[in-house]
């Protein structure tokens, strides 16, 4: 894949090689050379990872700044229903967060929670006519979209073939403002504000393909400190609120089976029990349900790498703020003919070894044999997560042997080995201190 | 080109790892790009094949051997034997203790499913010296 199409970056100044990000990548994307980290762009899903976990905040999201707005003559701020944890104290009434966010510079507002909750209303009506494929995968993260794409393609039939939120939404949102101001569609701009890199990502994807609405995606993160302050001078908010509290809770964990009404269910989040829940599907180990919700993120999007505030007290906030919320969305003109996908989701070959099957078998012998001689300690000193990816390395011609520390070594050794020690002695130095640590 | 051959063994009576072997093969054959459909049958008649060592043998060894065409697995245990293998075969007859069905296994349903995911399938078995199973899946049937 293009690098341009990808969110999640390095800062090569501020990497120090430490490795700690290439064993947490759950695509196995990121390899240490020269002392910098590297992200093989082919493997990397955009799910922050790397962001969350590097100590030296050496991975960034590549999003846009606030200076977009000036490209649109009318901008509509589409906040992630995640946003609405961020701010301490405010726990009854969310017009304050919108409002403030026409007074950091956006023309108007439209809440995705809006979006989100009408597709809930129509993922429960699709579920109820599916038979076949059930269970029906949720794609509102695009990092599971990716994943499964990649990762688990016999289970692209279950995905649910809609818009996600944030793209329905930005549609709605997009058509009422033509009708409000009478403006071209290029003067309006819709902008996304978002919890993670991901989001960035699909935006790109989808306008690579020309079929996105959201003109541009800002980190919630990006905006925080400004929109905070904004919070505090809001006196009287505007009445700028649409949706009910179900699509609100789209911002959390479960919150979308919620909002949908399906009680045979099934939600995960976090990358590692996504993975797990996908095994066992694959494997028909899961029970039969109809519905199942993955988050990439812990928590569900108030997890998402480029939020502020701690997941767990965005939640309580949230559900202090759904309370608030009236049940039911208002009852505005929905354009619901509007939610499927333009074009179906494929499956993206980029983890094979090879694209030619005969090949890809004489690669992998090839790997297992050059794995054969790495120790097996998976211990990451060579820049690559485990001792298979090296291998797989050294057989495609990226990696040398000589990256792994305990090949450098042997080779050390026999060469140590046949001189002469100072001493004058012919006992080989260094072989007797491994001698001696093996007996250890 | 030659077939690659992939061995392990399967240890006894540990359910925590049960599943193990089948994930690692499943995931090799993803790697080197087998459709996915043909990937998906091989775990899924690979995981019941290791259950059942794990279950009612004595764990085992299992030899996959894979080329463009075909992929071929060999199930071998020193285990009881089955007796009838007609009435093993059949849906829902199962010999599993009261203890195993706690655990979700013991529907019967295990030696159908290889055959229904396989493309062929052999069983040979002897009381008291152990089955060897061998399937086959081709890539394109
Ligand atoms: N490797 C084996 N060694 C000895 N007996 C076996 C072996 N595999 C299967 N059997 C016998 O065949 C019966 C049917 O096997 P099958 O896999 O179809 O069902 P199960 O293992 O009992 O239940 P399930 O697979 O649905 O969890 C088993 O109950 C057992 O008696
Ligand atoms: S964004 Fe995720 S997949 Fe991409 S390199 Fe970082 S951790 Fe790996
Ligand atoms: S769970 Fe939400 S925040 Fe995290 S990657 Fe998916 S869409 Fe983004
Ligand atoms: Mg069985």
């Amino acid at each position: 894949m293009n690098d341009k199409l990808h969110s999640v970056k390095l800062d090569k100044e501020l990497c120090k090689g430490c490795t700690t990000c290439v064993k947490r990548c759950p695509m196995e994307a990121i390899r240490v050379r020269d002392k910098h980290a590297i992200i093989i762009n082919e493997r990397c899903i955009d799910c922050g990872e790397c962001i969350r976990v590097c100590p030296h905040h050496a991975k960034k999201a590549v999003v846009d700044t606030l200076d977009v707005l000036k490209n649109f003559e009318y901008t509509i701020a589409l906040p992630a229903p995640s946003l609405y944890g961020q701010f301490k104290g405010i726990l009854s009434d969310r017009n304050v967060i919108l409002t403030a966010l026409k007074h950091i510079g956006f023309s108007t507002v439209f809440e995705v929670s809006a979006g989100a909750e009408a597709i809930s209303t129509l993922t429960n009506r699709e579920i109820r006519k599916s038979k076949e494929n059930l269970p029906i995968i949720s794609t509102a993260c695009p990092t599971v979209v990716r994943i499964i794409r990649m990762r688990f393609p016999s289970l692209i039939p279950h995905l649910l073939d809609f818009r996600s939120p944030m793209e329905f939404t930005a549609r709605w949102a997009k058509r009422l403002a033509q009708e409000e101001t009478g403006l071209p569609l290029e003067k309006i701009g819709c902008i996304f504000i978002s919890p993670c890199p991901a989001k960035a990502t699909a935006v790109k994807l989808a306008s690579n393909a020309d079929h996105s609405a959201v003109d541009a995606v800002i980190a919630i993160s990006e905006i925080y400190p400004k929109l905070r302050t904004a919070i505090k001078r809001v006196i009287v908010p505007e009445d700028l609120a649409v949706s009910g509290s179900p699509g609100m809770g789209w911002a959390v964990s479960g919150g979308e089976c919620k909002a949908a009404a399906i009680s045979d269910n099934l939600s995960a989040d976090g990358m590692e029990n996504v993975i797990n829940i996908l095994e066992a599907l694959e494997n028909e180990e899961l029970p039969s349900v109809d519905f199942i919700e993955l988050n990439a993120c812990v928590g569900g999007c108030v997890g998402g790498v480029l939020t502020v505030e701690n997941p767990f007290i965005a939640r309580g906030r949230i559900k202090h703020l759904m309370k608030a919320t009236a049940p039911v969305l208002r009852p505005d003109q929905c354009p619901i003919d509007d939610v499927n996908w333009d074009h179906s989701v494929e499956f993206d070959p980029s983890l094979r070894i090879d694209s030619n099957l005969s090949d890809a078998i004489s690669l992998l012998a090839k790997i297992r044999d050059i794995e054969s001689r790495l120790n097996g300690m998976d211990c990451g000193a060579c820049g690559a997560p485990s001792c298979h990816a090296l291998a797989e390395d050294i057989a495609k011609g990226f990696a040398t042997e000589d990256q792994c520390i305990f090949i450098v070594r042997e080779k050390l050794q026999g060469l140590l080995g046949q001189h002469e020690n100072p001493d004058g002695t012919a006992e080989p130095a260094v072989a007797k201190e491994a001698e001696s640590e093996e007996q250890a | 080109m030659e077939d690659l051959h992939l061995e392990f063994t399967v240890v006894p009576d540990d359910f925590t790892r049960a599943g193990e072997v089948s994930g690692k093969v499943k995931k090799t054959l993803k790697d080197l790009g087998f459709p996915p459909l043909v990937v998906r049958r091989t775990a899924i008649a690979m995981y019941e094949a290791e259950i059942n060592m794990v279950i009612h043998a004595n764990g085992g060894k299992i030899t996959v051997t894979i080329n463009p065409d075909v992929i071929t697995v060999v199930f071998a245990d020193s285990g009881p034997g089955i007796p009838d293998i007609g009435l093993a075969m059949q849906e829902g007859w199962s010999t599993a203790s009261e203890e195993i069905r706690d655990m979700g296994f013991g529907a019967g349903m295990g030696l159908p499913n290889i055959k229904k995911s396989s493309d062929y399938m052999d069983v040979q078995t002897e009381l008291g010296v152990g089955t060897t199973i061998t399937i086959k899946i081709f890539t394109n049937p």
